[in-house]
């Protein structure tokens, strides 16, 4: 199995259609080729972070000072930025828009994933973080754009799951 | 030297700069001197404050960008000291007061008490090159005007007592300050 060149290619391209300028995140396997194109575009400010949990507070100054942001992390890495989604972004009212890879579910071939691919989604329901899976690459611009636009509205987090079916081939 | 003697001398130098506090007395300190709608107050989420700060100042080069920070919100968030260190802000000061206790949940020694742990050294070994270790307020005050003039990413340690304010509340709901704080930097960013 190898991390899906085209469909990072269309992710990019959906996260520039979207209007975003900025982003955060913690490199991982199925978003590396996506991060590339981000690190190479000299339109896109991309911050990597030592832990997921600074791309909260990193998402919040950056939409206190008005640029469109967004977070590109694991599912392990949303567990251990817990505290931050939930004590600044939702206490505060301040949007997330997380497009998050869900490693550890249907088809995953390594035993140290499984755990929190399991939990993933109750977790997401626990914090009331809206969530929608993104498999199809002819879907996935519009589920970004949608995204953003609900975290805008909602002033919450909100999540688009990056599925096994869209990163690998 | 208190911290809330630090703040007071700052306070002038505040107006025209975005300042983010983290939780307990500083925040408390900061308000009680008089709220402006330059401040944001992260009242929870321990550690972030960097964060935040780093997000404004990377995102609004023309601004300046004073966090006031705390030993237990920093050595919650030690990795955020290599992001800032890595992306260097030009446009950030970072001040963290050291009064080595979890002053605000019970008063707890904190790593920092009796000098067990250094985060002046923790700074400069994260890669930030001008960090400033005072226990003096004329030291404090001098650190802060050469961080200010720098014109490049600073850390100043300040060693405090462990004393905070007598009474805690504000006449701002949280999400009120984060609304007003966002209102207020747009407003400035259309002004220029």
């Amino acid at each position: 199995m190898t991390v899906s060149y085209d469909n990072s290619k269309t992710i990019f391209e959906g996260i520039k259609a979207a209007g975003i300028t900025s982003i955060s995140a913690l490199p991982e396997t199925w978003l590396g080729l996506l991060l590339q194109r981000a690190e190479d575009d000299p339109d896109m400010q991309l911050i990597q972070v030592a832990k997921e949990e600074e791309a909260v507070g990193i998402a919040a100054g950056a939409y206190f000072a008005g640029e469109p942001h967004i977070l590109l992390m694991q599912n392990h890495g949303m567990f251990g930025a817990l505290n931050g989604i939930v004590s600044l972004a939702q206490l505060y009212g301040i949007p997330l828009c997380m497009l998050i890879a869900v490693r550890g579910h249907w088809g995953e071939p390594y035993p140290w994933h499984t755990r929190g691919g399991i939990v993933t989604e109750g977790i997401l329901q626990a914090l009331s973080i809206p969530f929608e899976h993104a498999r199809d690459p002819e879907k996935v611009g519009k589920q970004i754009q949608e995204a953003w636009i609900f975290s805008q509205s909602s002033l919450s987090p909100v999540a688009l799951l990056l599925t096994r079916d869209l990163m690998e081939d | 030297m208190e911290r809330a003697q630090c703040i007071a001398m700052l306070y002038p130098e505040l107006e025209d700069k975005l300042v983010v506090t983290i939780m307990g007395a500083s925040a408390q300190e900061l308000y009680d001197l008089g709220h402006r709608e330059n401040f944001f107050y992260l009242q929870h989420a321990m550690g972030l404050a960097s964060s935040i700060g780093l997000g404004l100042a990377l995102h609004l080069p023309e601004e300046q960008v004073i966090v006031l920070d705390g030993d237990g919100s920093v050595l919650m968030n030690l990795g955020g000291l290599a992001t800032l260190a890595r992306y260097r802000p030009k446009n950030l000061l970072h001040i963290i007061f050291d009064n080595g206790s979890l002053l605000s949940t019970g008063g707890f020694d904190s790593h920092t008490t009796a000098g067990i742990t250094d985060l002046a050294a923790i700074a400069r070994g994260a890669g930030i090159e001008h960090v400033a270790a005072v226990d003096s307020p004329m030291d404090f005050g001098e650190a802060a005007v050469e961080a200010l003039e720098r014109d490049d990413l600073s850390v100043i340690v300040a060693r405090v007592k462990a004393v905070g304010p007598d009474n805690y509340g504000m006449d701002l709901a949280l999400p009120e300050n984060a609304f007003r704080f966002k209102r207020c930097v747009q407003e400035r960013k259309a002004a220029r």
